[in-house]
């Protein structure tokens, strides 16, 4: 209840910026500035709430071995989770495959603790009324990257093959439309309808923010959002078919976009609009 | 004709900066490689749905060289786009403004959270400013205010409008805008109304 209100609250305020945002352009940039520095107090972030159900489910006995994810190892060492987030996608050798956070989740629930994925991976994205393991835990493991840069792994060959192919994706053109995610990342200062979209197609700010604030809490959404969800979206409004989830294109984007943002502050889980 | 493709081409030429903007190219990956991650990701689509992401000879010169084609490149995708290009066989290339409001306005058709049978909107207004007092407009294209009455609602400028919003890169190589007739995005009334919107003396755009 208190959840429901607040988010009431927070979309409300959305509401009367977004409002104002049409009226004035200079006025409009400064109070959604207000606005983010308003709803980015960590206490009124309900996104910890997803980083708390996914601590629980990190240490819960699941699968045919009846073991929890403490053993699954993040690039680390196993169970150890301080700055893995900031060190991921890379390349792991017992899977002789380079994957982000959710692919490696997936394979050591599979692998380590011998659990069936399929439920999870139905309930990849959380909806009202149905939580996401993936997002729950994707939360609380980044969180323990939070205050960390970023340091993309590129050392070996099958990571350098990732953020050259991530390359080609982001200007690689296609659907009705002709879009490609460098149609609208791709330039300084560019808005679509009011909203302002940072330029990736080079490292610096614009990458370092845009990246170093995933997952986030997504106000309109009500809901916990990573990467994946993100990418599935603007694949959706580049008119592409739907990609499937914790998929190597998916992967060979987030090495190519955490290149552009390398060094990066990660300040997770954020909120946003 | 030439002539006509060279006024359209200034006018839409300040569209271009994202064009000129040089980024830097690291060792390019191999095209199969690309091609077998995206099989990884969108294999399981329909086939349709993937056809739509199969680069054409046209698309395959602009991803290669992130849209940054040699001239001798895009005077062969110019030529090969203008082909396509469907003139109304009536040749009546104004339709109805008040309609092209609607269509500049719907951003909706062809994304997979769409029912099949969506008619697709132009979503204009995501990338170009128009009507004055819609003060809700993209930056990713040049701003279109008053864009019949700056060129004196001239018939080469109605045509090039026209060839414009059926094929962007009939008149510009790589240019980012989609090619919405020849992508059959949208129809050929829709295109002469989103024309009208632009050139009707009595469009809210001219006003």
């Amino acid at each position: 209840m208190r959840r429901t209100a607040l988010r009431s609250a927070i979309a409300l305020v959305a509401l009367g910026i977004l409002g104002l945002a049409a009226y004035a352009q200079d006025a409009s940039e400064k109070e959604i500035e207000r606005y983010r520095a308003m709803i980015s107090d960590p206490m009124s972030n309900p996104g910890f709430l997803a980083v708390d159900r996914g601590e629980a489910l990190w240490a819960e006995k699941r699968g045919s071995k009846n073991v929890s994810l403490e053993g699954c190892d993040l690039g680390n060492g196993a169970g150890k989770l301080e700055g893995a987030y900031a060190k991921l996608p890379r390349y792991f050798a017992d899977a002789d495959r380079v994957m982000d956070l959710e692919q490696r989740l997936l394979w050591c629930m599979q692998t380590v603790q011998g659990f069936d994925t399929k439920d999870v991976v139905a309930r990849r994205f959380s909806a009202p009324g149905r939580a996401s393991d993936m997002e729950d835990l994707v939360a609380f493991i980044a969180n323990k990257s939070s205050g960390m840069k970023f340091e993309v792994q590129l050392g070996h060959p099958k990571e350098q093959e990732m953020a050259a192919v991530g390359e080609a994706l982001f200007y690689r053109r296609g659907g009705v439309m002709d879009f490609a995610c460098a149609t609208c990342h791709g330039d300084e200062g560019k808005r679509i309808r009011l909203q302002a979209l940072p330029n990736l197609a080079k490292p610096g700010k614009d990458a370092r923010e845009t990246m170093g604030a995933w997952p986030t809490y997504r106000v309109s959404q009500g809901a916990l959002r990573t990467m994946q969800h993100r990418l599935w979206d603007c694949y959706r409004q580049q008119r592409w078919p739907v990609p499937e989830y914790g998929s190597d294109a998916i992967t060979a984007l987030q090495v190519y976009l955490n290149k552009q943002a390398n060094g990066g502050e990660i300040t997770v889980p954020s909120i946003k609009r | 004709m030439k002539k006509v493709f060279w006024i359209a081409a200034l006018v839409f030429n300040s569209t271009l900066s994202f064009a000129a903007s040089a980024q830097t190219m690291s060792k390019p990956a191999d095209p199969a490689v690309v091609d077998a991650y995206v099989k990884a990701t969108f294999g399981k689509a329909p086939p349709e749905w993937q056809a739509r992401i199969e680069p054409d000879e046209t698309l395959k010169l602009c991803n290669a060289t992130h849209n940054n084609v040699p001239s001798a490149d895009a005077d062969k995708i110019v030529a090969r786009e203008l082909a396509k290009v469907v003139y109304p066989a009536d040749g009546k290339l104004l339709g109805d403004w008040k309609e092209g409001i609607k269509i500049a306005n719907n951003g909706r058709g062809g994304q997979f959270s769409d029912p099949p049978d969506t008619v697709a909107g132009g979503n204009c207004y995501a990338c170009h400013q128009l009507e004055k007092k819609e003060l809700s407009f993209g930056t990713l294209g040049p701003s279109l205010t008053a864009y019949g009455k700056e060129r004196n609602y001239a018939p080469d400028a109605i045509k090039a409008a026209f060839t414009k919003i059926y094929d962007s890169q009939a008149v510009v190589a790589c240019s980012n805008m989609p090619r919405f007739g020849a992508n059959k995005v949208l129809s050929e009334k829709q295109i002469t109304d989103l024309v009208a919107l632009l050139f009707d003396p009595e469009s809210p755009v001219n006003k």
